[in-house]
């Protein structure tokens, strides 16, 4: 599904991907973890398409599309997702009628029909109901106003709706406490299936807690410098990110 | 979702959607009708204002009440404060009348009888007069250029006693009650356009709500300007009387011309006790080209007195057209308990200006006054927020809320805002708010990653920062009002 293979990247104008590798398949759950500065959200604004990120050499293949040829809003299409560390708020636009725009943008590009107002209204009931979420979340603007559990929940409940082939969770646990943390990785969970892959950023172990991954990889320096299952996760716990380096 | 289109269930749904497809191709409204009019020469003297008077078989009070007007505007400058960039206008090189009805004898009586070209260009307006296709729940007068071509719903509504017709009619009809209001809330010497409103002005609309009765349908006027170098100078007044309630809405087009064509129009609306009129606005007044050639000049004196106690008077305004926009929509609060509220979306691209705003006079104790204004600058325009809010003296306990919010979309346009309070009175209690803001870049990416172009994203982000204006829009107008903001910002990218 996914191929990353020697990618060397600048954000800004500073080198932070240094010949990074990564193969997902379907239906798996990556973690990718390590220290801050590491290059962790720099793959995920590379993977969406997010500017102030220039690839300098590799490639990254997603579907057998070359993925870094595509505009952002046509990788969406794609099925790529990003839930962003810091969900943006848009005044005056409620959640649902955004989320609508989007659906039927992705589906206009896929060449399939819009999806009615009757028709989304019950898919999103019922999405909001699976994923132990509140209505008004529809209802509101989008995350204005939002405490920091809600706009990484919605984050989750967009996922949902949209669903993605590959979704990118970019540092969703941070500033969660324990209870959004379960809501939102109870969420990710049911939203695995074996034709959907996840990438999750986290710097902590305890989201891993929740979701339990099938390869761990420490990223530092540009570089996936360790693979290895769920155990790698917990080494790390104990151990933190200085061993790394001896 | 311009895909909607194809499913009607779904149509009916959004029908902002609707109408943002079918207008999505630049100004729609800018073609011209071919019909044989009667167009005085151009220029402006004594002579003409007796030939317009004279057309209109208007009786001598009123050619007197334009002949003082003139007398008055020749002695008057053009204003220069707003923060306009306005080219010398030749007065006398406008024609100030202008009828696709070649002479009084076959003026239409009923809208049988008017020409169906004229009806045609009503159709592709999207207003249709004729009884099958009219619009349900909404009273049309049509004026093109200087006359009303008919009024649909007259004899409904005349049955509760509203009084609905062209400016021209109640002239005939009810010069009583045209003798006492007219000039009472905008005096003919209040400013240069309006002096020269007062004497020229052609045809608009008179409302006439009685006592205790509220208008059982929207009212609605359709300008349009269709002969080449006339100007349009429209009169529109309207009275509710104690206790009643109206809601007018008025719409406006031109067709597309290298030259700049004149607009100047005044409004009085007058609010007895406990009345409430509330009064809405589409101006899409051709804007101009791309590089600002043509377009409408818009210079326009709106005013409403809240003579009575507890009455109410609400302007709301989307602003898209017109190369030049002058115009402060205003509220006397004269009664006590009265209350006055102005809602305004001007969007300006490409080389527009817009100099726009409000006017809250607080006389009354108690008087209430509630301005939200939104500025949308696009392309190379400018646009300004200009308000006043006085209290005076005895005007205890004036409340005043204010909030201006600009919006800037790329690098070469302009927002300003000039407020000004005068308070004399120690009770009144004012509130400001202003912010400025760009279509932030976080915002287009998070859209953009939703899978939402870009154009429909600055769509979507432009309507949410709009919305509490939108909402006071009747349902037919938010509508319009989304999709004409839609193609304005057409280009706002790249």
């Amino acid at each position: 599904m996914l191929k990353i293979d020697q990618v060397v990247a600048n954000a800004g104008d500073k080198e932070i991907l240094k010949g990074l590798n990564l193969t997902v398949k379907p239906g798996e759950v990556h973690a990718i973890m390590g220290p801050n500065g590491a290059g962790k959200s720099t793959l995920g604004n590379l993977l969406a398409g997010m500017p102030h990120v220039e690839l300098t050499s590799g490639s990254v293949e997603y579907m057998g599309k070359n993925l870094l040829e595509l505009e952002p809003e046509e990788r969406a299409a794609e099925g790529v997702f990003l839930a962003f560390q810091y969900p943006v708020e848009i005044p005056g636009v409620n959640n649902m009628y955004f989320l609508r725009t989007a659906l039927n943008s992705q589906r206009k590009y896929r060449g399939e029909e819009p999806m009615d107002s009757a028709q989304f209204l019950r898919m999103v009931k019922q999405k909001i109901k699976d994923l132990n979420m509140r209505d008004d979340l529809l209802k509101r603007p989008v995350n204005v106003g939002f405490s920091g559990g809600e706009k990484k929940r919605n984050e989750v409940f967009q996922m949902g709706v949209l669903e993605p082939k590959l979704a990118i969770l970019d540092e969703t646990d941070s500033g969660l406490d324990i209870d959004a943390l379960k809501i939102v990785a109870d969420g990710v969970n049911q939203l695995r299936s074996p034709d959907r892959s996840f990438i999750i950023i986290t710097h902590y172990q305890r989201l891993l807690d929740h979701i339990q991954p099938d390869y761990v990889h420490v990223l530092a320096d540009g570089k996936i410098v360790k693979s290895g299952d769920k155990g790698l996760a917990l080494e790390l716990e104990e151990q933190g990110y200085g061993w790394l380096n001896e | 979702m311009k895909q909607n289109t194809d499913n009607p269930a779904a149509a009916a749904e959004e029908p902002n959607r609707v109408v943002k497809d079918r207008a999505r191709k630049k100004y729609k409204e800018g073609f011209v009708t071919d019909i044989e009019s009667y167009t005085i020469p151009p220029g402006l003297d004594e002579d003409t204002i007796r030939l317009i008077s004279a057309k209109k078989d208007e009786p001598q009070w009123l050619l007197d009440y334009r002949l003082d007007a003139f007398r008055k505007w020749q002695n008057m400058q053009q204003p220069e404060w707003a923060k306009l960039n306005i080219p010398p206008i030749d007065f006398q090189a406008i024609s100030y009348y202008s009828s696709p009805n070649a002479n009084k004898e076959n003026a239409p009586k009923s809208l049988d009888e008017v020409d169906p070209k004229l009806l045609e260009t009503y159709d592709k307006l999207g207003v249709p007069l004729h009884e099958r296709e009219r619009l349900a729940g909404v009273a049309v007068d049509a004026v093109f250029d200087s006359v009303s071509v008919g009024t649909t719903f007259k004899a409904e509504l005349e049955q509760v006693g509203v009084i609905f017709s062209s400016f021209s009619e109640a002239v005939q009809d009810h010069p009583e009650l045209i003798k006492q209001y007219l000039g009472s809330v905008v005096p003919a010497s209040d400013n240069y356009f309006a002096a020269l409103n007062a004497a020229v002005f052609s045809d608009g609309s008179f409302v006439y709500i009685p006592k205790g009765v509220r208008c059982p349908m929207e009212l609605s006027t359709y300008f349009r300007i269709n002969a080449i170098n006339t100007g349009q100078f429209e009169r529109t007044l309207i009275v509710a009387e104690a206790g009643s309630y109206v809601s007018y809405l008025e719409g406006c087009t031109a067709p597309m011309r290298d030259e700049n064509q004149l607009h100047a129009a005044v409004v009085e609306l007058v609010a007895m006790d406990d009345a409430k009129i509330k009064y809405s606005t589409v101006q899409n007044w051709y804007p101009g080209d791309e590089d600002g050639k043509g377009g409408i000049y818009n210079f326009v004196t709106k005013r409403g007195n809240c003579l009575g106690k507890n009455s109410k008077i609400s302007w709301t305004q989307v602003e898209t057209g017109s190369a030049i926009t002058w115009k402060y929509p205003s509220c006397v609060l004269r009664g006590d308990h009265s209350s006055g509220e102005f809602y305004s979306v001007a969007l300006t691209n490409n080389h527009q200006q817009a100099d726009t705003g409000t006017k809250m006079i607080h006389l009354g104790k108690n008087t209430k006054s509630t301005v939200i204004s939104k500025g949308i600058s696009v392309g190379k325009s400018q646009n300004a927020y200009r308000g006043l809010v006085r209290v005076a003296k005895k005007a205890d306990h004036a409340r005043n809320f204010t909030q201006c919010d600009s919006l800037l979309i790329g690098k070469s346009c302009g927002a300003h805002t000039f407020p000004y309070t005068e308070s004399a009175n120690m009770t009144a209690k004012l509130e400001h708010e202003a912010t400025t803001s760009k279509i932030s870049e976080d915002q287009l990416n998070y859209c953009l990653q939703r899978g939402i172009t870009e154009e429909d994203a600055i769509s979507l982000i432009v309507d949410g920062f709009c919305k509490e204006v939108f909402k006071e829009l009747p349902m037919e107008f938010a509508v319009e009002a989304k999709a004409l903001l839609d193609i304005s910002l057409e280009g706002a990218i790249g």
